[in-house]
């Protein structure tokens, strides 16, 4: 049963997440069944000991580890041979060591740090009875010479065999090996340095083995799988006559030596053994001729270079790609006769396909969007031309856009922007928080067409109202549309359309707009549709008439006496470990990017589905694993450039309730307010369940309870960002960079909600939630945010900002309609009690509204118009 | 072996008694016990009349609420010519005695367990100073699998994880070396990751302690098919351990000595450390009774000895003084194994060693 391994030991390499495309997508999925299926097939084919890596910026790598180790240890087929678990990560590797029955390796460990952590990592090894990968790498870096390849590991071996009893046959080094014929003159030694290394070390070092990732050394002929395999193979054929053991390989990916054509062995082993300065650049002159499949490929890639200039510029649209883009447009300028000619003729014609096929759904919206920059970039090429000649481009009609005052937020706005602008109509942006008076003023002076507004957060609709009054009032005859998240259809038809008569039309998403904006400015087609509009409007009206008593309304008397009632008797609030305000400015992208809900970021792309399913969708995968990888890889430039900074602050108060408020205490002795935050209670008629309000989840005055706020962002360098994209006419990272803050800031509340439930307030400690369990909710307490259904009203905002001193510690900043400021942000309010849950209030009637304008200091006038959304009835 | 071993009095005078004879180690406590036929009211005693948990089955407990009967048997052994006891505590860690509600007296039990064993022993050392005895305190396996799911639908579930094994074996190797113990002994190992758990609680716990004592450890092999119950064979096993160093390594209980035979055979081969065994007295009969008697089981053991496979044997369920007067007395003389000179290599395992030149 013993496996007797002669020479050479094959570590399979396929179950590491940063080596296997395909593994790392199948644990991302959590599709485990066949992750097993992946290592099985890698024992089946002769791997004498499987690598397990989890290190992935997007997992949770410990629990990944743990759990497919666990899978493992119940597969016979796999577990029958050693495990290799490796991760730059000391607690992934302790993890999976309490997973392992077997004698294990791990991988790795080394001086890189000095000697304390080497010392102490190494002697828990030592007790879980694992073997161990030695990197040669101290504190000056990785060793790339053969002396300081010797030299780290002989001090390594010193500090392991002698200074802590670790067993010399249990020591594995790894002198690194490196890429060779990179062009660069220093690395063409590397191979030699590597082998010379490992002799001097087997020779030196009793007992030892030596191993090393044998793909790093052909990394400059990646895409050319026949050279590749023919390096690996000479330089195994070297390294192990010097004694190398055993190496991480894809024996998919070795060539059999002697079947090497002489002619390359021979090109491959001048580089490998750097016989003469010359030996790489011979191999890369000859490469192409063996790179089979590989070579076809890449000459089909470049084919489109050699189609009209038209046609490239129209594969380059539709590709989104910039490389060429300046050059093709030089050329055709060079023909036109006027450079407007090169607008109006092949760009426009390479977007009108792009339309098409995003109209045929063949195209998805980032594509477009990033068509969008090619577009963008050709026209910027072009500008200076055009200025000379003094011209006007014409344009399919003119749009003013702008996000309405008092809201921040664009990212929808900016790409319905960049849709129109693809199908060549002139968008003027306003940007956001634009006063009415500046929407309207702009589209006099620029004669536009129609104007377009967007909004977010509730308030916003009814500064749209406002908005469509005015149009009225001075007169306009343009359409007006309507977008943004919170705006529908029914609150379009109610509220807004039947302030303005000259066309009022809902956009529900950015592929919608071209057709709207084209049917509005076609003269033909433009009465028959917006009467239809207004027909399916006043449809949409009668149905909501009809639909209004659906839930019988209450008085606030009885919705009270229908109060959750919590036993208070037999409930201890939690204490707060740390009470008072606490700000977070320090925590970084890589530690929130692992709380990110992905799901709402392919929502704001117009893709829909849910992450991580959306990666494998039959349509959608190919894009969402595209913006999927787009996004991290903006995660990591934010990151490596530390250009976005997340900040965020909690507060935890001694509180109590008071009727349907929450008093907000100085200290313990409850003395003192420092402020009070006001709810309102559910007031439909209720049979089976309580009239619910937060403010039932606290205790009333004489049990000692605690509440808490916070208020997060992404980053105050979000718009500043966002704007240096734009000055780049790059439409695409522009709406990227918000939309990743935006998750930025949803996954700092996640963190933090977990922070405080696990130590500032502490009251669940030992809570261990994986992200997905985190995005459903699975924890004890809420943290419900104002303009949200359960606290509706915007207003109160500003007693968390008062509570937290928010924008002196943080910068975050509350508009006049209480959206806050930058867009990426998440404020609202923390409750421990296990009960607290999530809901609607929904409807309120006149008797709660006084009540509560009374309790906000607000008149009723003021009250209805925050509380307008959720108006039961009609105020005068 | 590397020669970094743990080193003390106790590990050199033990090292030393093994190169001259084989060791008798006791045999089975817990048939011994059920031999008795306690009822509910037996177990309980005075002290634990009201526990409000049925604790009949807890043998353990009986060095508390009967502790002379547990010296009684530990004597019997004794008599019968065995160097090593072990103490009363298969059971005793905190996660076995959370079945009875009794984690908090697991201290205690490891304790007053430990020093009943001490007593006797001393009383016979005294007698016979020639033949001193040993008290091997033992650690089961506890009633939880840290590398197979209780739940067949859910293959990476686990009941228990390493972090709580260690953390229960730590506490019950500082009691058991508090109440006397000469020898940590790990046994009845089905599952090689709760073993891994013992000796990382052990390694743990002789820090804490700041002193070492010897460490036998003991695997069993299930069935026919040689392997754990965790799926490892004999050298992978012994490959998963080996790291630890112990006194000696070993298989007990589970199988009869004809079956358990080649395994045997073939931990003497691999092993670079003494050897152990105490197999059952037979496969259960149709009663759930253990009737291999002592002539028949001493005449294989004998021949293992002769055949120079081991170097401490004993007997594990159904045997009885009587076995083990018969292995004693048929032993005397018998040369011990001796331990082979094996080649350094890495020696890594899965469910199957894999020994890298």
């Amino acid at each position: 049963m013993t496996q007797q391994i002669a020479v050479f030991t094959n570590v399979g390499e396929r179950t590491n997440v940063t080596g296997s495309a395909m593994f790392k997508r199948l644990i991302m999925e959590e599709d485990f069944e066949a992750a097993l299926t992946v290592a099985r097939e890698q024992v089946e084919n002769g791997a004498q000991v499987i690598d397990i890596n989890m290190d992935e910026a997007m997992l949770d790598s410990k629990a990944a580890m743990v759990k497919f180790l666990n899978l493992i240890a119940s597969e016979p087929d796999i577990s029958r041979v050693p495990i290799m678990v490796d991760s730059s990560k000391w607690e992934v590797i302790e993890a999976g060591l309490k997973c392992i029955q077997g004698k294990a390796i791990v991988n790795s460990i080394s001086l890189k740090e000095g000697e304390e952590p080497f010392i102490r990592q190494a002697k828990i090894i030592k007790r879980f009875g694992a073997a161990a990968v030695v990197m040669a790498f101290d504190t000056d870096g990785q060793a790339d010479t053969a002396d300081r390849k010797f030299a780290i590991c002989a001090r390594s071996y010193k500090i392991l065999v002698e200074d802590i009893g670790f067993a010399p046959e249990d020591i594995i080094f790894d002198p690194n090996i490196f890429a060779v014929a990179t062009g660069i003159e220093e690395h063409d030694n590397y191979a030699v340095e590597f082998i010379e290394g490992t002799r001097r070390i087997k020779q030196n070092l009793p007992h030892c083995k030596v191993s090393g990732g044998v793909s790093n050394v052909s990394f400059s002929f990646r895409g050319n799988n026949p050279v590749r395999e023919a390096i690996h193979s000479v330089f195994l054929y070297h390294a192990i006559q010097a004694g190398m053991d055993m190496g991480i390989v894809n024996a998919g990916q070795l060539a059999v030596y002697d079947d090497i054509p002489a002619e390359l062995r021979k090109a491959v082993t001048d580089v490998i053994l750097n016989t003469d300065p010359g030996a790489g650049e011979r191999l890369v002159e000859l490469a192409p001729k063996y790179s089979g499949m590989a070579q076809a490929e890449r000459v089909e890639d470049l084919e489109w270079r050699t189609w009209p200039v038209a046609k490239r510029l129209e594969h380059a649209l539709v590709k989104g790609i910039t490389t060429f883009i300046d050059e093709d447009t030089e050329e055709c300028r060079a023909a036109a006769d006027k450079p407007i000619h090169v607008i109006e003729g092949p760009l426009m014609d390479g977007m009108n396909v792009v339309g098409d096929l995003f109209g045929a759904g063949k195209m998805f919206l980032p594509q477009v969007v990033k068509s969008a920059r090619v577009m963008k970039r050709a026209v910027a090429y072009l500008d200076p031309y055009i200025e000379l000649e003094k011209e006007e481009g014409s344009t399919n009609g003119k749009i003013v856009m702008a996000t309405v005052k008092g809201d921040v937020h664009d990212i929808g706005k900016n790409i319905v922007g960049v849709v129109l602008q693809c199908n060549n109509y002139e968008v003027i942006d306003l940007g956001v928080m634009v006063p009415a008076d500046k929407i309207l003023q702009t589209a006099i002076d620029e004669k536009a067409d129609i104007i377009g507004l967007s909004g977010l957060i509730t308030p916003s609709l009814d500064e749209m109202v406002h908005v469509a009054k005015e149009m009225k009032r001075r007169g306009f005859e343009l359409p007006l549309l309507i977008g943004g998240a919170t705006t529908s259809k029914a609150h379009t038809a109610v509220k807004i359309e039947p302030q303005y008569d000259k066309g009022v039309v809902y956009v529900n998403n950015a592929s919608r707009a071209v057709g709207v904006v084209s049917n509005l400015l076609s003269k033909d087609i433009k009465p028959d549709f917006l009467a239809k509009t207004k027909a399916e409007y006043v449809k949409v009206r009668e149905q909501q008439a009809r639909k209004k008593p659906r839930s019988k309304p209450v008085t606030i008397g009885r919705a009270r006496d229908n109060a959750a009632q919590l036993d208070w008797d037999n409930y201890t609030p939690p204490v707060p470990k740390k009470l008072g305000v606490t700000e977070f400015k320090n925590v970084s992208i890589a530690t929130l990017r692992k709380y990110i809900d992905w799901t709402p970021y392919f929502m704001t792309w117009s893709i829909a589905g849910k992450y991580p399913r959306i990666m494998d969708d039959e349509v959608v995968g190919e894009q969402a694993q595209s913006l999927f990888k787009d996004a991290n890889d903006m995660l990591d430039d934010l990151e490596k450039a530390g250009s976005l900074q997340p900040l965020g602050v909690i507060g935890l108060f001694p509180a109590n309730r008071v009727g349907d408020d929450i008093e907000i205490y100085t200290d313990e002795t409850r003395k003192e307010v420092l402020t009070t935050s006001c709810h309102l209670r559910q007031q439909t008629e209720k049979t089976d369940f309580a009239n619910y309000c937060l403010a039932d989840y606290i205790a009333p005055k004489g049990t000692p309870d605690y509440f808490g706020a916070f208020a997060v962002t992404g980053g105050l360098e979000e718009d500043d960002l966002a704007n240096a994209f734009d000055a780049q006419q790059d439409d695409y990272n522009k709406i990227m960079v918000k939309a990743v803050a935006d998750r930025l800031a949803e996954a700092f509340a996640e963190y933090l909600h977990e922070k405080v439930r696990k130590e500032y307030w502490g009251f669940a400690p030992d809570e261990n939630l994986a992200n997905d369990e985190l995005i459903r909710e699975n924890y004890q307490g809420i943290r419900p945010a104002p303009g949200y259904p359960a606290c509706p009203e915007h207003t109160e905002k500003k007693k968390i900002w008062q509570l937290l001193d928010t924008e002196k510690r943080i910068g975050m900043q509350l508009t006049s309609s209480y959206a806050m400021w930058p867009g990426a942000a998440v404020s609202g309010w923390y409750f421990s009690h296990p009960e607290a849950k999530y809901y609607a209030v929904a409807a309120v009637q006149r008797d709660q509204v006084e009540d509560y304008a009374k309790r906000t200091n607000m008149t009723l006038a003021e009250a209805e118009r925050w509380l307008s959304p959720n108006l039961g009835y009609d105020p005068e | 072996m590397p020669n970094n071993a743990p080193t003390n009095n106790k590990h050199a005078e033990i090292s030393a008694a093994l190169k001259e004879r084989i060791l008798i180690l006791d045999g089975a406590m817990g048939t011994m016990i059920q031999d008795h036929k306690l009822e509910e009211e037996d177990y309980r005693g005075e002290r634990f009349k009201d526990w409000h948990v049925l604790i009949k089955g807890n043998n353990d407990l009986l060095s508390l609420t009967k502790p002379d009967l547990i010296t009684d048997i530990h004597s019997g052994f004794l008599s019968a010519g065995a160097d090593i006891i072990e103490t009363n505590t298969f059971n005793s860690t905190t996660i076995s005695m959370e079945d009875y509600d009794m984690a908090s007296l697991s201290r205690e039990i490891n304790v007053e367990s430990a020093k009943l064993a001490r007593a006797i022993c001393d009383e016979f050392t005294a007698k016979t100073p020639e033949k001193p005895r040993y008290v091997a305190g033992v650690l089961g396996p506890t009633s939880k699998t840290c590398s197979i799911s209780p739940d067949v639908n859910d293959p990476g579930y686990r009941n228990v994880t390493f972090d709580k094994l260690v953390t229960a074996y730590v506490e019950s190797t500082l009691a058991l070396m508090e109440g006397g113990a000469d020898l940590i002994l790990i046994e009845t190992i089905f599952d090689t990751l709760n073993a891994k758990a013992a000796s990382f609680g052990v390694e743990e716990a002789f820090e804490q302690a700041g002193r070492t004592l010897p460490v036998m450890i003991s695997g069993t092999i299930t069935d026919a098919s040689g392997r754990t119950l965790s799926g490892q064979t004999t050298e992978a096993f012994y490959n998963s351990i080996r790291h630890i160093k112990p006194i000696s390594i070993g298989l007990n209980c589970a199988l009869g000595p004809d079956l358990l035979r080649q395994y045997v055979e073939e931990l003497s081969r691999v092993c670079e450390t003494f050897t152990s065994v105490h197999p059952n007295a037979g496969l259960p009969n149709e009663f759930g009774e253990y009737d291999l008697e002592a002539p028949e089981m001493a005449t294989e053991i004998i021949d293992w000895g002769k055949s120079g496979f081991i170097n401490i044997v004993g007997g594990c369920c159904g045997t009885t003084p009587a076995h083990i007067r018969a292995f004693a007395k048929g032993l005397e003389g018998v040369k011990p194994r001796q331990l082979p000179e094996l080649e350094v290599r890495m020696r890594l395992s899965g469910l199957e060693a894999c020994n890298l030149n």
